[in-house]
């Protein structure tokens, strides 16, 4: 079964960042396929490269980074949520004469499209986070 | 194939389950998580009307999410099963579309 899934909080925001992580830890272990993980609105946080919060809260940026490194997940997030947001990777940091990569490892940044592309490959939509 | 609905707020914080239970047709799947778990317990706000859906709708609720804020397992509503992650992703497979109720 092939999954696409949608995050629209930030990971600081609700649990719902957490239960996407869980289900899609779940599903693969069980050897669905995710399609994409595609990250919108406030969403566009759980790449940014920066975020050090407490190791013993056990990050969530780390682990989003360890499921695409194992996994080949498609870390994808939405370029006007992350611009708007001042979240760059490196070319469009220049293009806009600023120094940053902002992104984490295992995550890229995309337009809409990719999200309804995710969605005609996949069997099953979810959506977390208001 | 029924619809999966996913509800993540606990019935005092907003229109979420009212507004699902509304909706949740014969055969349609309800999981309860994150704050959304309160509802699951025994006299809860939508107590009434949650019974009256166990009847026609297979009521879930994610165990972790309950251990995590404490409620224990005989606290549930009788009709309503206890799942895990895998049982999230099994339901999500039996079940199609899937609404997240905010």
């Amino acid at each position: 079964m092939k999954f696409a899934i949608q995050i629209n909080s930030a990971p600081w925001e609700s649990q719902a960042c957490e239960t996407a992580y869980q289900f899609s830890r779940a599903s693969l272990t069980m050897g669905h396929e995710i399609v994409r993980i595609f990250f919108y609105y406030e969403g566009a946080y759980n790449g940014l490269r920066w975020m050090s919060p407490p190791d013993d809260e056990n990050p969530l940026i780390r682990r989003w980074s360890e499921l695409a490194n194992e996994h080949g997940v498609d870390l994808t997030i939405c370029i006007s949520a992350a611009q708007r947001r001042g979240l760059l990777e490196q070319s469009e940091a220049k293009r806009l004469g600023k120094s940053d990569n902002d992104l984490a490892e295992g995550f890229r940044i995309a337009g809409l499209g990719l999200w309804v592309d995710a969605c005609l490959k996949a069997d099953r939509l979810l959506v977390f986070g208001a | 194939m029924g619809v999966l609905h996913l509800v993540n707020r606990s019935p005092g914080e907003t229109q979420a389950l009212a507004q699902c239970l509304d909706r949740a047709g014969e055969g349609d799947a309800i999981l309860l998580m994150q704050s959304g778990v309160y509802a699951a317990m025994k006299h809860s706000a939508l107590a009434s009307r949650m019974e009256q859906s166990i009847r026609k709708v297979n009521i879930h609720v994610l165990a972790p999410d309950l251990a995590a804020r404490g409620i224990a397992a005989e606290e549930v509503m009788k009709g309503i099963e206890l799942i895990s992650y895998e049982g999230f992703v099994n339901l999500s497979i039996s079940h199609g579309p899937i609404l997240s109720w905010n």
